[in-house]
């Protein structure tokens, strides 16, 4: 044992403490704890290694996979090689590239790929699918001088535009999808200029989906904020069965709720019956509350509603009644005693709710496919059917990126305002 | 006492039951004079805040009707009864600072900016917490929130402050320094209080008058000395302070004492009739500790007994023993470990006596 040990005198300040037998503290500490927190990681590891496999590794798939481009690049080699040459795009490239195209078509069209690589560049260039797929199927019985035989084939060949994407699509990895995802295209120069009008889409369908999640959101605290206090006020008992209520549409199918909505919500529906019958509405102004934005908004708030509640509550629940009557003993009335000193105390509840709802809904997929009609589609809509339908992974995956990346941004913003700590979920 | 306008508050014939089948206040009557220190002690349960609120306006009464000065109050809002109140728990707005918390009340009354910047800085002045403004209520110490509560019931000048338990959440030590502070700053104001706690001590320390609650009855209602000099029933004598009980009926009456047959046959003895109605009802008698002498001399006492010494405690400035006697073992006599006091052993026979003033029959 040393001096300090027995005499209880602590060394210096800027002297690392030590042990009764010397070694230093901090290492000693950490050789204690280290077996502890092994054990620790142990019980999570299956859980760590499931998130990975099931969740991150997605996602970074998903990022990969919105700039990845394999397949021109590897189906069409010669002539993105030639392409090389290729530097003033309002001349058209020059026979060896035509016969590097016949070259890799007919390759192509033996090998099977030229379905996908026609494909590819359609969404690139509209109406590129079939010239591929024509040219392809006549490659092998051309003869040379391919430039001609092939413009005569199909004036797209005539056509830098066509070289152009051919050419920007030889790179392995691109920004493409992004701009797609934008309404945004490259023309001939490589410039960045807008999608014509017909296809400009996702922009506004993006503002479309912002703006129907924050109508959402605020739906959802409206109509949540009266139920949540009623619930941290009740008797147990009275608030069990409100919980109850609350909870209920975690426990009912999501088809049933559809049809009822449908029997509710449509221009037939008891809503506008009951409208017409009071007289609001003449029996020929009935109003369409289904398959579309309405729709979407009326069904997505009543689904969204518990996760406004919980946290609402779970918030309310902890502050006591004597803030309220603090402020009345001071002279505030109860709607002065409300505003300035209860609503305060319950902002962590709604920044939570509100986040939390508002990322839900941001995402949200079933609900506006099943009542969202035309205009009630939202993003994820898109976003399925590029992955299902257009088989587009590439700007699915691009639209999900930026769909990620605004709720990582919300993220980061509440976080600087109100500091994540401080969400309280339940 | 004084005359029904020096009543700052009346309760008339209050009272108050929560669910309709049981009283949690039962007939309650008390007058409140200005400047007074009223304190509602009585154990949990007792009704003690029920009343609070009542005045608080929190809670409505059931029946009966509460004035404050000369005007019914039943119907009148909290917020209009400019009452100040101190909570339990503080209750300070903790996204407020203290300055806030403080002027809290005087923004409500539409004072102006800068009366209302002397006026908070008085009051924490007057609880020895100027500079501290700007901090958030979460970051003081429970003692330094707990005066910042004061200073708030108090920042705007109320006739009339309610405390409910206030210092139930400090220690011992933060909570008797507390008791004086309270009733200094009640000397030097001039408020009229009515503060409720369970601590028969804090009560002691602090009121002008104690009101002691028991299953929302007020037992009695007197000065702290008389309280524990004079309690009226055994439900007081025992509440207040520490005493010793002997149960028995009373065998005559002379005037104002009286004789009492114990109801284990193991003697008799001559009390105080303060509390029995004529020979032959049953009684119990009260005694406090510190009243019963160790080896009187002979006839000197006109209760004298044997007692055999069970146990003792050295606790300082006292000698806590327990002896046997008058066939009870749980007879306590403190004995005062002053110069040449009487040496006991535990074992040994002794006698011990009281006087007739000391011993209180009480009711059963
Ligand atoms: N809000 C309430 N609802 C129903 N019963 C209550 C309520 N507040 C108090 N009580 C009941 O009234 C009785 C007295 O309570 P209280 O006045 O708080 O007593 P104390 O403050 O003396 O401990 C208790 O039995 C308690 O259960
Ligand atoms: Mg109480």
């Amino acid at each position: 044992m040393t001096d300090a040990a027995i005499t209880g005198v602590v060394p210096p300040a800027n002297e690392p403490l030590t042990t009764a037998d010397g070694r230093p503290l901090k290492s000693a500490l950490a050789r204690a704890e280290r077996m502890r927190r092994v054990k620790a990681m142990l019980l999570v590891l299956p859980l760590l290694l499931f998130i990975g496999v099931s969740f991150l590794f997605p996602i970074a798939l998903m990022l990969f996979r919105s700039v990845d481009n394999p397949l021109v690049a590897d189906h069409m080699p010669r002539t993105v090689a030639a392409l090389e040459a290729w530097d003033d795009r309002s001349e058209l490239p020059d026979e060896a590239v035509y016969a590097a195209l016949v070259a890799d078509l007919a390759e192509a069209r033996e090998d099977r790929t030229i379905g996908r690589l026609a494909t590819r560049l359609n969404y690139e260039t509209g109406g590129l699918r079939s010239t591929i797929t024509r040219t392809g199927r006549r490659a092998a019985r051309l003869e040379p001088p391919f430039k001609e035989a092939l413009i005569d084939l199909n004036e797209d060949w005539a056509n830098p535009e066509t070289f152009a994407t051919i050419k920007r699509l030889g790179n392995r990895l691109t920004d493409v999808q992004y701009l797609a995802a934008v309404d945004r295209r490259y023309d001939v120069n490589d410039n960045i200029v807008a999608q014509p009008e017909v296809r400009q889409i996702y922009v506004s369908n993006f503002i479309q989906t912002l703006w129907m999640s924050i109508i959402v959101t605020v739906a959802c605290l409206v109509l949540g904020y009266p139920v949540a206090y009623l619930l941290s006020i009740l008797p147990l008992r009275y608030s069990n069965v409100l919980m109850i209520l609350v909870l209920l549409p975690f426990w009912t199918s999501l088809l049933v709720r559809t049809t009822s909505w449908i029997v509710l919500l449509q221009t037939e529906g008891i809503i506008n019956d009951v409208l017409v019958w009071i007289g609001i509405l003449s029996d020929d102004g009935r109003i369409q509350l289904i398959f579309n934005a309405e729709g979407t908004v009326i069904a997505m708030t009543q689904i969204l509603l518990p996760f406004m509640i919980l946290p609402l509550y779970s918030v309310m629940k902890t502050i006591p009644p004597s803030y309220t009557r603090a402020a009345m003993s001071l002279g505030a009335n109860r709607y002065y005693a409300f505003w300035r000193v209860y609503a305060p105390n319950t902002l962590p509840g709604v920044g939570a709710g509100c986040l939390l709802v508002f990322i839900l809904a941001i995402g949200y997929y079933i609900t506006p496919a099943l009542v969202g009609g035309q205009d009630g589609m939202m993003i994820s809509n898109f976003i399925a059917y590029h992955m299902q339908r257009s088989l587009n992974w590439g700007l699915a995956a691009a639209l999900g990126t930026i769909l990620l990346l605004g709720v990582l941004i919300l993220y980061w913003v509440y976080n600087k305002l109100v500091g994540i700590e401080r969400l309280k979920l339940g | 006492m004084t005359g029904q306008n020096d009543h700052l508050v009346r309760f008339r014939e209050v009272q108050k039951s929560y669910d309709g089948e049981t009283l949690v206040v039962k007939n309650l009557n008390l007058d409140i004079a200005r400047g007074e220190f009223l304190t509602l002690l009585g154990p949990s349960g007792s009704g003690k805040t029920t009343c609070l609120m009542m005045l608080a306006g929190f809670e409505s009464a059931t029946h009966g009707t509460i004035y404050l000065g000369d005007h019914p109050i039943n119907n009148v809002p909290p917020h209009k009864r400019g009452i100040g109140m101190v909570f339990q728990n503080y209750a300070l707005f903790p996204h407020m600072t203290v300055g806030e918390n403080l002027s809290f009340p005087l923004e409500v009354r539409n004072i102006s900016k800068a009366d209302v910047q002397k006026k908070v800085e008085r009051a924490l002045e007057m609880v020895q917490l100027s500079g501290y403004q700007h901090r958030r209520p979460s970051q003081l110490s429970g003692g330094q929130q707990q005066r910042v509560a004061l200073a708030r019931a108090l920042v705007f000048e109320p006739t009339l402050v309610l405390m409910d338990e206030p210092l139930g959440a400090l220690d011992k030590q933060l909570r008797e320094h507390m008791q004086y502070e309270i009733k200094h700053i009640h000397e030097n104001l001039g408020v009229t209080v009515v503060y409720v706690t369970h601590d028969q001590s804090e009560a002691l320390t602090m009121s002008n008058r104690i009101a002691v609650f028991n299953d929302g009855v007020i037992q009695q209602l007197d000065a702290p000395s008389d309280l524990y000099e004079k309690p009226e029933n055994a439900f007081v004598a025992q509440f207040i302070g520490e005493n010793n009980r002997l149960k028995g009926h009373v065998r005559d009456m002379n005037g104002s004492s009286c004789r009492v047959e114990l109801d284990n046959g193991q003697g008799e003895v001559r009390a105080l009739a303060v509390n029995v109605t004529g020979s032959g009802s049953p009684t119990t008698l009260s005694l406090r500790p510190e009243r019963v002498a160790i080896d009187p001399v002979p006839g000197s006492l006109p209760n004298h007994f044997e007692a055999q010494v069970e146990e003792l405690i050295y606790l300082g400035d006292h000698i806590r023993t327990r002896v046997n006697v008058c066939g009870t073992d749980q007879f306590i006599v403190k004995v005062p470990n002053a110069h040449g006091h009487a040496s006991l052993k535990e074992g040994s026979t002794v006698t011990v006596g009281w006087e007739i003033d000391d011993c209180r029959a009480l009711d059963a």
